[in-house]
């Protein structure tokens, strides 16, 4: 466009120097951006990558460096017995396995299905103005501020078969008549490992529908008071299309952070077929039972599960990333 | 006042009772329990009933635990300081500058935010190893990279893109570097963002468990969350839980302080970070 005939020249000379000085801008931009994606590469592109090589080999936790291609055994596998026999081996033949992924879908679905209930709850209480919200807002956000270790091991201690103060109370109140073994029975470890983590991340919830409230025009609000919609109404016909938008996001994230739960199962319920999740039986096959390549075989398929769902999602809500043009 | 309005604000301010009981009332039996000791722990109490700070004094004179919660801290601040120093000039170029590829890129490093940590752990422990880092906590630092540097990045992206463009042209036209821009304009307008994205960086960085699980084998190396995960009895029946809770006490103190004083900034720095996605 910087070569219309009818230019002067001063014009044609300042255009010039700003193509050049937006050229020069875009060489630092990448100067700048340089270090950044060269960590990034570094601490995650590249071991996803080894992580994806090691699950197709032998390799054993001492013996990384002479790993060997082996193809897709570590996934699945059938070995004839010769005498027209045989059995099918690898990670996509394990009942484990699948019992992990079951763990986990059922976990993810349960506690984020809880956490946005409860989210909404204390969303809609926090956006009324009454005196003490500040207070209450901050109490709120306590679980979230308290490291998951210790929430898990609070909880552990306060679920105690023997001296935990949950059975005292729900016995006090006659909801049941003996105490109950929380995280060591299977009947009731999930529920266990579910309740820790509602209790931790509500409050995540619950600031992200805050936030998807606080958008919410209030003479919507007005109109719609002064209409004498009553409140249910309003909040199923006006207030909930309008926060869907945040509110979905909320609930992707929190399914992604939920599908790769680690932590509280590692230490309330160590040990258990009935709260193996994915990322738990991943570890265990690396690092405790010397399967190094088998526990990548599960890790990279973890990664291929969330990877899809996040495409997905991207897919579906066509963020506008630029920032632009809105 | 009307029967009916009198009974919803009864109403409200009971559910406003419950969400405040249900969120402290863990941390307040963490801290009833720290406090008790011997046959006391045993006994299930609702109100302080004695004081006793035998826990904490067996925890710090142990030697070990004080050195776990420097180890944290070290881990915690020079991640947090890295992260910020690589994210302030990649942010200015994702916010200020068009270029192609931008978005794609924001994509990329969106992505990895949510890379699954169990995906890495095979990888990051070979290179950890490579680079002789068993062991030390610069695996720790390095190594967190992976979800403090997407974030940082992120959030003060959104942060950089909310300031006019005004403020930048005037230093441009002077034939201001990229660089001086950044210093002289946009670090003192965007330092209360970047100590709300420091903060929670730390957060996440002091929570982490995983890569501290896997990376460091010896006690004096080891930071506090996977101190207190591991800390056990002979048999089921010999679980210090009173030393448990005073651990947990102690860590969690500081980070409950934080929540109290920068609550507004955490609260924006958290929405910023995902809702405006």
């Amino acid at each position: 466009m910087s070569a219309a005939p009818d230019i002067s020249p001063a014009t044609a000379r300042a255009s010039a120097r700003t193509s050049r000085l937006s050229r020069e801008r875009i060489r630092s931009a990448w100067l700048f951006l340089a270090p950044m994606l060269i960590v990034l590469a570094g601490v995650a592109l590249y071991p996803l990558y080894r992580t994806i090589w090691f699950s197709f080999t032998d390799a054993s936790l001492d013996l990384l460096g002479e790993a060997r291609f082996i193809g897709w055994r570590n996934y699945l596998e059938y070995v004839d017995y010769g005498n027209g026999d045989g059995e099918w081996f690898g990670l996509l033949a394990d009942s484990r396995w699948w019992r992990s992924v079951w763990n986990t879908v059922w976990f993810a679905i349960v506690s984020v299905s809880l956490e946005t209930l409860f989210g909404l709850v204390i969303a809609l209480v926090l956006h009324k103005k009454f005196p003490g919200r500040v207070w209450v807002q901050a109490a709120v956000l306590i679980p979230w501020a308290i490291p998951t270790i210790v929430s898990a091991r609070m909880w552990a201690w306060m679920l105690h078969d023997q001296f935990g103060i949950v059975n005292d109370m729900l016995q006090r109140i006659g909801l049941i008549d003996a105490p109950v073994a929380w995280t060591a029975s299977p009947e009731t470890a999930m529920i266990a490992v579910i309740m820790v983590d509602v209790w931790k991340t509500t409050p995540f919830m619950a600031l992200l529908i805050l936030a998807g409230l606080q958008m919410v025009p209030r003479d919507m609000y007005e109109a719609a008071r002064l209409d004498g919609v009553p409140p249910f109404r309003l909040f199923r016909r006006v207030t909930l299309p309008l926060i869907m938008p945040a509110l979905l996001v909320a609930i992707v994230f929190r399914a992604l952070d939920a599908l790769r739960v680690f932590d509280i199962v590692y230490v309330m319920t160590p040990n258990t077929d009935a709260t193996r999740t994915m990322s738990v039986y991943a570890r265990e096959n690396l690092f405790d039972f010397d399967r190094f390549a088998y526990g990548s075989a599960a890790s990279t398929l973890l990664f291929f599960i969330i990877a899809l769902i996040t495409i997905g999602f991207i897919y579906a809500t066509r963020m506008n990333l630029e920032g632009d043009e809105r | 006042m009307t029967a009916p309005a009198w009974l919803k604000t009864t109403g409200f301010y009971t559910l406003v009772a419950i969400i405040v009981i249900q969120a402290l009332f863990p941390f307040y039996y963490a801290v009833l329990t720290s406090l008790e000791d011997g046959q006391a722990l045993f006994d299930v109490n609702y109100l302080p009933a004695v004081f006793d700070l035998s826990n904490y004094r067996s925890m710090l004179s142990d030697g070990v635990f004080g050195k776990q919660i420097v180890n944290s801290v070290f881990v915690a601040t020079v991640t947090v300081i890295i992260s910020l120093f690589l994210a302030i000039t990649a942010s200015f170029a994702l916010a200020r500058i068009r270029f192609r590829g931008r978005g794609l890129l924001l994509l990329t490093i969106l992505s990895v935010s949510m890379f699954p940590q169990i995906a890495v752990l095979s990888g990051l422990f070979e290179l950890v190893r490579a680079f002789g880092l068993f062991n030390s906590l610069w695996s720790l630092v390095f190594s967190y990279m992976i979800f403090t540097l997407p974030f940082t990045v992120w959030v003060l992206t959104t942060f950089m893109r909310a300031l006019p463009v005004e403020i930048e042209e005037a230093a441009i036209m002077d034939g201001a570097s990229s660089f001086t821009i950044i210093r002289r304009i946009f670090v003192p307008l965007l330092w209360p963002a970047m100590v709300t994205t420091g903060l929670l960086a730390f957060i996440q960085a002091w929570n982490e468990f995983l890569f501290a699980l896997t990376f460091l084998s010896t006690d004096a190396q080891r930071t506090v969350p996977v101190a207190i995960a591991l800390i056990s009895g002979r048999s089921e029946f010999e679980v210090p839980w009173g030393n448990i809770m005073a651990a947990s006490v102690v860590v969690t103190l500081p980070l409950v302080v934080l929540v109290l004083i920068f609550q507004r900034r955490i609260v924006s720095g958290l929405t910023a970070g995902a809702v405006k996605g």
